[in-house]
């Protein structure tokens, strides 16, 4: 331990720490900008600075690591003079339209602004200009950017993506791809990691607000919504509460308030997944293991972003990846021909609104292969925080609203569905189903969550084997199943090199693009810390551990989907519905051109 | 370094667009693996190409394993590096305190209107790029500029035309 003095209370931090990190466990707040914990560290704001008793200039405290007997004072004259001073200089290159911005009332610089007590802002000098670059999932505008350059670091170091840098020098610097390239023509697997940390408005999720409100206006349309697991657990956070709490009734209801005709669940066809994926995958191994050929390890494909990054970074990989779109998109196929042969409307007057904890999910829509008969499976998504801004835009008491129910047939599903917003949850889910199906007993662990792949860690393994199947999978007897699971795309390429270079001892893989799965996706509300992560994962295994219906395959409804329209697992129907192809792309797009 | 510099200066313009990327290669086969050589990297890929395209970019990302934002940052980053073709000859005039204070400004206005390019521009002929600098290290010469390795001081505007003629 090393004892310093802040402020002329002694204390004794940890060695190592920073001053920042010394003040706050002594309850002292350090203003500060930049810095984002436990990821972001860089100094380049410098509005953390403090006084150090010996040294000459103030130190940037976030940067600063405490020595012993070290005498440091965060709150004199000087210190908060020069925290004005630098706060003035940031907006002497901001554009002040805050009262119009999308991030008024929820602006790190703003709400930093009001702490310090600025009242002023004396200096005008030139303006950096930016043009706004749109893709389908995520807008930049560079005139708002402050440099803080947490974006560079998720993206490479958290991601390992790559895509955002520092570009050019001095006053002309600018984070972005290479060269000024557009965002929509460059390896941005559009996770949306970047726009959670953007503490201004210069990194957002592209709009779908607009659209939305259009079709719910539009009388001729049938508006059917749908809402992704994670949702549930952190939407509350936009209206103020504790993270994890959990609102799916209260968001049932304020959906129909909002006008929406039919309130579904993609957890239905997350169940609706595993039937599918479990069957791809029974079908795989049975192949390997009978003598013919077939792709191992096969990799889960429900998060847009993972496949967007594994069609640009190992193009020659994509036979691993399960055919099956993901649950949304399931859900909008069967929305406009199951359910609208149902009620009788025409699938081109259906439209269907995803609520998404992502941002790659936007860009996922507009792929073509995500349409049947020209209709696009589904016509828009929406992050949480987009859902979150319409839900206060309609004048909906959130808070108060009585808890409401999704509807059937699109509606109904198991705990195993829940967790398909965490990492580990989809390959829990499956096997849940696949060793039920192929021994005829319960998954054998402890309220059937598979302890080795619970958790936040980079890779999770554990092997399952199988002992006494029912008859028709006697080829199984023995063998035990390997399988892995990562979220985050640096996990991602780990676990994708081994298999590029033949060595991946795995047969199963599930990948989530997002660090701890949908729960902290691109789209969900900020800020995402450990602690917050944390507390959204337990939420969703609560969610799941409350119900009685645990398992996919026990799901009714997914039960009655088979008997009434797609007859068998991987049939006919479902590969014309619910199964997809992937696109070489390559690191620069070389394969499908520029 | 040197050695890659040398063999680039003897051959340029004999080789075509192929060997020189065999030979930037070369280079970055040696380097891929040292810490903090991507620099380096840039420099002999210029001197041997002339210029660093967004081409050859990702080329030099792709091999050296980074993300091509990252090696564009750092060829965006110093004005050292050219993402456009360059003359055959650099003409950097020196805009440091003696020089700027002892006319240097009116040698770039001058010089602006004998190429017909403004300061960062190569001209038609592909001849001459030019460049200001900021103090070459010759004060007590002010005045000065450079072409190439060249330092020619206490320039005077008109003399200008005849020091081009010579290349």
């Amino acid at each position: 331990m090393i004892n310093i003095t802040i402020n002329g209370k002694q204390v004794s931090v940890a060695e190592g720490s920073t001053i920042l990190e010394a003040a706050k466990q002594n309850n002292i707040y350090i203003p500060n900008l930049c810095y984002l914990e436990g990821v972001h560290k860089f100094g380049s704001c410098r509005l953390c600075v403090v006084e150090v008793e010996g040294a000459r200039n103030l130190q940037a405290s976030c940067m600063v690591p405490v020595r012993e007997g070290m005498v440091i004072k965060t709150n004199t004259e000087k210190v908060r003079k020069a925290r004005k001073v630098l706060y003035e200089l940031i907006l002497s290159d901001h554009p002040k339209d805050c009262l119009s911005c999308e991030r008024n009332q929820s602006c790190e610089l703003q709400e930093l602004g009001n702490r310090l007590g600025v009242t002023e802002a004396r200096f005008e000098g030139e303006k950096s200009v930016g043009n706004e670059d749109f893709s389908p999932s995520i807008t930049r505008d560079m005139s708002k950017c402050i440099l803080c350059r947490r974006c560079i670091t998720v993206c490479n170091e958290i991601q390992n993506v790559g895509i955002l840098n520092a570009q050019n020098r001095g006053f002309k610097t600018v984070v972005g791809p290479a060269m000024d390239l557009p965002i929509n023509t460059v390896n941005c697997a559009y996770c949306g990691q970047c726009t959670v940390v953007c503490p201004v408005g210069a990194l957002k999720e592209t709009d779908a607000i607009q659209d939305v409100w259009k079709a719910i206006n539009d009388k001729k349309k049938r508006v059917v919504v749908q809402v992704a697991p994670a949702i549930r657990v952190a939407i509350g956070e936009e209206f103020g509460l504790e993270p994890g709490t959990i609102v799916t009734g209260k968001l049932a209801t304020a959906l129909r308030e909002m006008g929406f005709d039919d309130v579904f669940d993609t957890n239905f066809t997350a169940d609706l997944t595993i039937i599918e994926e479990g069957t791809e995958f029974l079908t795989r191994v049975k192949k390997a293991l009978t003598g013919g050929e077939a792709t191992l390890p096969m990799i889960t494909s429900c998060s847009p972003g993972w496949i967007k990054y594994v069609e640009h970074a190992f193009p020659l990989e994509l036979d691993h990846l399960s055919t099956c779109k993901s649950p949304h998109t399931m859900l909008g196929a069967l929305a406009k021909s199951y359910y609208a042969e149902k009620i009788n409307v025409d699938p081109k007057d259906m439209y269907v609104v995803s609520i998404m904890p992502c941002t790659a999910k936007k860009f996922e829509i507009s792929r073509p292969e995500m349409q049947n008969n020209g209709v696009p499976n589904v016509d828009a998504v929406l992050t949480t925080r987009e859902l979150a801004k319409m839900i206060k835009e309609a004048g909906i008491d959130f808070l108060n609203l009585e808890d409401g129910q999704y509807d059937n047939p699109l509606g109904l599903s198991s705990g195993a569905a829940d967790i398909f917003g965490v990492t580990g949850g989809v390959m829990e889910a499956a096997l849940r189903t696949v060793y039920e199906l192929v021994t005829g007993r319960e998954l054998p662990f402890d309220k059937l969550h598979v302890a080795p792949i619970v958790g936040l860690e980079q890779i999770k393994t554990a092997d399952i084997l199988i002992e006494n199947p029912v008859e028709a999978y006697k080829f199984l007897d023995g063998f035990t199943v390997k399988v892995a699971v990562t979220s985050g795309l640096k996990g991602a390429k780990i676990l994708l090199d081994q298999i590029a270079k033949g060595e991946s001892p795995y047969h199963f893989i599930e990948v989530m693009g997002c660090p701890g799965g949908c729960i902290s996706g691109g789209g969900q509300p900020r800020p995402t810390t450990p602690e917050i992560r944390q507390k959204r994962l337990d939420a969703i295994y609560r969610e799941d551990e409350g119900k009685q219906l645990r398992k996919s395959h026990e799901n009714e409804y997914v039960t009655k989907l088979y008997e009434e329209f797609l007859k068998t697992p991987n049939g006919h129907k479902s590969h014309e519905l619910l199964h997809t192809h992937y696109t070489k792309r390559g690191k620069f797009n070389e394969y499908i051109g520029e | 370094m040197s050695c890659e510099e040398k063999k680039c200066q003897c051959c340029c313009g004999e080789e075509n667009n192929q060997q020189k990327y065999d030979r930037i290669a070369e280079v970055i086969e040696k380097y891929k693996n040292r810490e903090g050589s991507l620099i380096q990297v840039l420099h002999m890929a210029q001197s041997i190409f002339g210029y660093l395209p967004l081409e050859l970019q990702k080329f030099i990302a792709e091999g050296m394993d980074k993300p091509l934002s990252e090696v564009s940052g750092v060829v965006t980053f110093y004005s050292f590096f050219s993402t456009e073709p360059r003359g055959e000859h650099t003409i950097r005039v020196c805009l440091g305190t003696a020089c700027y204070v002892r006319g240097g400004k009116k040698l770039v206005d001058r010089l602006e209107e004998i190429l017909e390019v403004k300061v960062g521009g190569t001209t038609k002929d592909q001849k001459f790029t030019f460049e200001v600098a900021r103090c070459i290290g010759a004060c007590g010469l002010a005045p000065a500029m450079m072409i190439d390795d060249v330092v020619y001081k206490q320039v005077n505007p008109d003399k200008l035309e005849a020091i081009l003629a010579k290349y």
